[in-house]
């Protein structure tokens, strides 16, 4: 491995050498955040490359006044509401879904939306909902476990649905100018299920290099390089470093489940605001799963918590100690705000990784 | 040092929901071993108690008496399950207490022993655990002297806590302190990391996974003081229990000493990584109860790690970096691809109970 890295790291530097001014690379997957700061990566870049932790960290992106309506689902309604784990941690004006479960509401982390359903199965008598989130990783599983609801007549199963997709929130970012990105790390899992050609519009509408890379710490380094190499060549070019589970067309079974159950629709990112076509809501033929129906729930304004700047972390705005609350008010134990919460978040990854207290 | 018991079970991970909302109370992170434990200390124990044995916040006060150095220890044991792969809470609280001796470079001389027991407490967990304190004890070459046994309602205590005290002798010529630390010192772990913390979570309920994990606990005053003994150049010694070796070094930090470690010369097991690796845990934060970081003076640390290497718990012992005069002082982790990163002390307890 050192003799593949020392050549990557020579390709870097004089790629670096011949790009004029900064190369600025988004990484818009949690995992490849998490990793490129455990594993020191941004250490071995030339000092004009800069990354920008994107939002790829499903937690993170969660607006706000859903988890509001969450946690005022689990309080109020009497519903026993199954979620991924650190969806329970993030702060809501009323508390976080852990603090209301310390009061008394019905909260259950999960590992799958199979592992909700079979709560629903298990207590008959119990409106069991299943908050789900996260982007076409988790999408065909929620559509899954809905299928089966349908097919086993569990009728006191529902979803509370925030799905996001992911390249309507890239190309979002690109527009108007809101972020300077010159090339985008594109994330490995949610790939295996869209396939690369789905980054296509990022590349010729936009006129951004996409490089899909996988988790390793060497192919993270080499589609950096690519991308570098492509900045410096004035090409944005789609490539793929991630052949082995990521194909050009992606996982077809999964997509038509997505898209049997869901359709497209405006969707709320914390950060980035309401984005046309870049969330997933339940077709007419499933409604009477979607718990915002069922239980008769308006969204609130989406109001974050004071002082808190995740918005302006995911869009890559700002980076974590330039939040006031960063380190002082807000850490991975006593989080304000989604990034610190999230394993995946780039504050926590900052936190655990590369904070310096002089 | 402070250990805080979660009650009750409370989600998928069993504890997290005490460890949120700092504020006027007592989370679990408090007791973690990381920056939270650091904050009660400075800010609740030692305003209150400090004195100049207790301010060096030491594994063991040593004591002058009467002409001789003493050292003494007390540790808490609260793990859960009180039966682990490779120990129980018996053989946990001779080796901790024993290893904080051995830390400041004594040789344990006597140990106390407190129980609290749980109305319930089947007699034969309680004789496992004796016996398992009887053959510790006999593996460290320490009695146990004197005790005490409470017992408390059904409910105010999970089956049982023990509570150990240690008295021992500092071996004549030795001092051990962070600040004989000097830059060009190697920096040695004793042998492979994170498995106590890791074989202790794999049977705890609600999270147990396969696994043929055991922990390492081990009563390590043979080695380190045969190391001392042998070696002057033996600086500071150092267990990393909770916090894991990650807090041994940030510590090194926080006291004006840069290190550097190098991450393909920590000695791991493919188990113990593979495990932490399936719990989105760093190795280097996680506890071990039989190992020992040492910071030994360069020119010395190859005989070091062969005294090591010749005792049965230093066979895998490696050098894993090296103390820099960098300012200000950092402990930094060259990782296997050659990056740089930060070595932080957990913030608080993501695996609370271990010990």
């Amino acid at each position: 491995m050192n003799e593949q890295i020392e050549q990557l790291r020579q390709r870097l530097r004089s790629a670096g050498q011949a790009v004029n001014g900064t190369v600025r690379i988004m990484e818009v997957c949690g995992t490849h955040t998490v990793e490129i700061f455990r594993q020191g990566i941004r250490s071995l870049l030339p000092a004009n490359v800069k990354l920008i932790s994107g939002p790829g960290c499903p937690v993170c992106v969660t607006s706000q006044r859903f988890i509001e309506m969450a946690v005022r689902l689990a309080r109020q309604h009497g519903v026993l509401a199954a979620t991924y784990g650190d969806m329970i941690r993030v702060p809501a004006a009323a508390g976080s879904l852990e603090q209301v479960r310390a009061e008394g509401a019905r909260v259950q982390v999960v590992f799958s939306a199979r592992d909700a359903l079979v709560l629903a199965k298990e207590n008959p008598k119990l409106e069991v909902v299943f908050v789900a989130v996260g982007f076409e990783t988790t999408a065909p599983a929620t559509a899954d476990a809905l299928l089966l609801a349908e097919r086993e007549k569990i009728r006191n199963f529902s979803v509370l649905a925030e799905h996001k997709l992911v390249v309507p929130a890239m190309l979002a970012l690109l527009e108007g100018g809101r972020a300077r990105i010159d090339g985008f790390m594109c994330p490995g899992h949610v790939s295996v299920i869209i396939g690369s050609e789905a980054y296509r519009p990022v590349v010729q509408q936009a006129g951004r290099a996409c490089v899909v890379a996988g988790f390793e710490p060497l192919p993270i380094v080499k589609a950096l390089t690519r991308l570098v190499e492509m900045a410096a060549e004035g090409v944005a070019n789609l490539e793929n470093v991630y052949t082995v589970a990521v194909s050009a067309e992606g996982n077809r079974r999964a997509q038509q489940l997505i898209d049997q159950v869901f359709e497209r629709g405006p969707a709320t990112w914390r950060g980035l605001g309401q984005i046309e076509g870049s969330g997933l809501r339940l077709r007419q033929a499933y409604r009477q799963f979607d718990a915002f129906e069922r239980f008769g729930l308006t969204p609130g304004p989406d109001q974050e918590p004071p002082g808190c700047r995740c918005g302006e972390v995911i869009t890559g705005s700002i980076e974590p100690p330039q939040c006031p609350l960063f380190d002082g008010v807000c850490r991975p134990t006593q989080p304000v705000g989604p990034c610190m919460v999230s394993s995946e978040g780039t504050c926590q990854a900052w936190w655990k990784y590369h904070r310096v207290r002089v | 040092m402070t250990k805080v018991v979660s009650r009750g079970e409370s989600g998928a991970l069993g504890t997290t929901s005490e460890q949120v909302n700092v504020g006027g109370r007592i989370v679990l992170a408090h007791g973690g071993g990381g920056e939270l434990t650091d904050e009660l200390l400075r800010g609740q124990i030692l305003p209150r108690l400090g004195n100049p044995a207790l301010n060096r916040l030491a594994d063991a006060a040593t004591l002058e008496v009467a002409g001789a150095r003493l050292a003494l220890t007390t540790d808490a044991y609260v793990v859960q399950p009180l039966v682990f792969p490779g120990g129980d809470i018996g053989r946990l609280a001779v080796c901790g207490t024993v290893n904080d001796l051995a830390m400041v470079g004594a040789e344990p001389v006597a140990l106390a022993l407190s129980m609290v027991l749980e109305e319930g407490l089947d007699e034969a967990v309680l004789q496992r655990v004796l016996d398992s304190i009887a053959s510790t004890s006999r593996e460290a070459g320490v009695n146990v002297v004197t005790g005490d046994t409470k017992v408390v309602e059904h409910g105010r205590a999970e089956g049982m806590y023990i509570t150990t005290t240690g008295l021992g002798r500092v071996l004549d010529g030795v001092s051990l302190d962070v600040d004989h630390v000097q830059a060009g010192d190697a920096v040695l772990i004793s042998g492979t990391i994170a498995e106590h913390g890791l074989a202790v979570l794999s049977r705890r309920k609600g999270l147990s996974f396969a696994s043929d994990l055991v922990s390492d606990a081990a009563p390590l005053a043979g080695l380190a003081n045969a190391l001392v003994r042998e070696l002057k150049g033996v600086r500071l010694l150092r267990d990393p229990t909770r916090g894991g070796v990650a807090g041994v070094l940030a510590d090194l930090a926080a006291a004006g000493h840069s290190v550097e470690i190098e991450e393909s010369a920590v000695p791991i097991t493919p188990t113990a990584r593979a495990a932490a690796d399936l719990l989105g845990l760093d190795p280097l934060t996680v506890a071990n109860e039989g190992k020992f970081v040492a910071v030994v003076a360069c020119e010395q640390a190859h005989r070091a790690l062969g005294l090591c290497r010749e005792h049965r718990l230093g066979a895998n012992a490696a050098v894993i970096g090296r103390v820099t005069d960098r300012q200000p002082a950092i402990a930094e982790l060259m990782t296997a691809i050659g990056g740089r990163r930060v070595i932080q002390k957990p913030y608080g307890e993501q695996l609370p109970r271990i010990c």
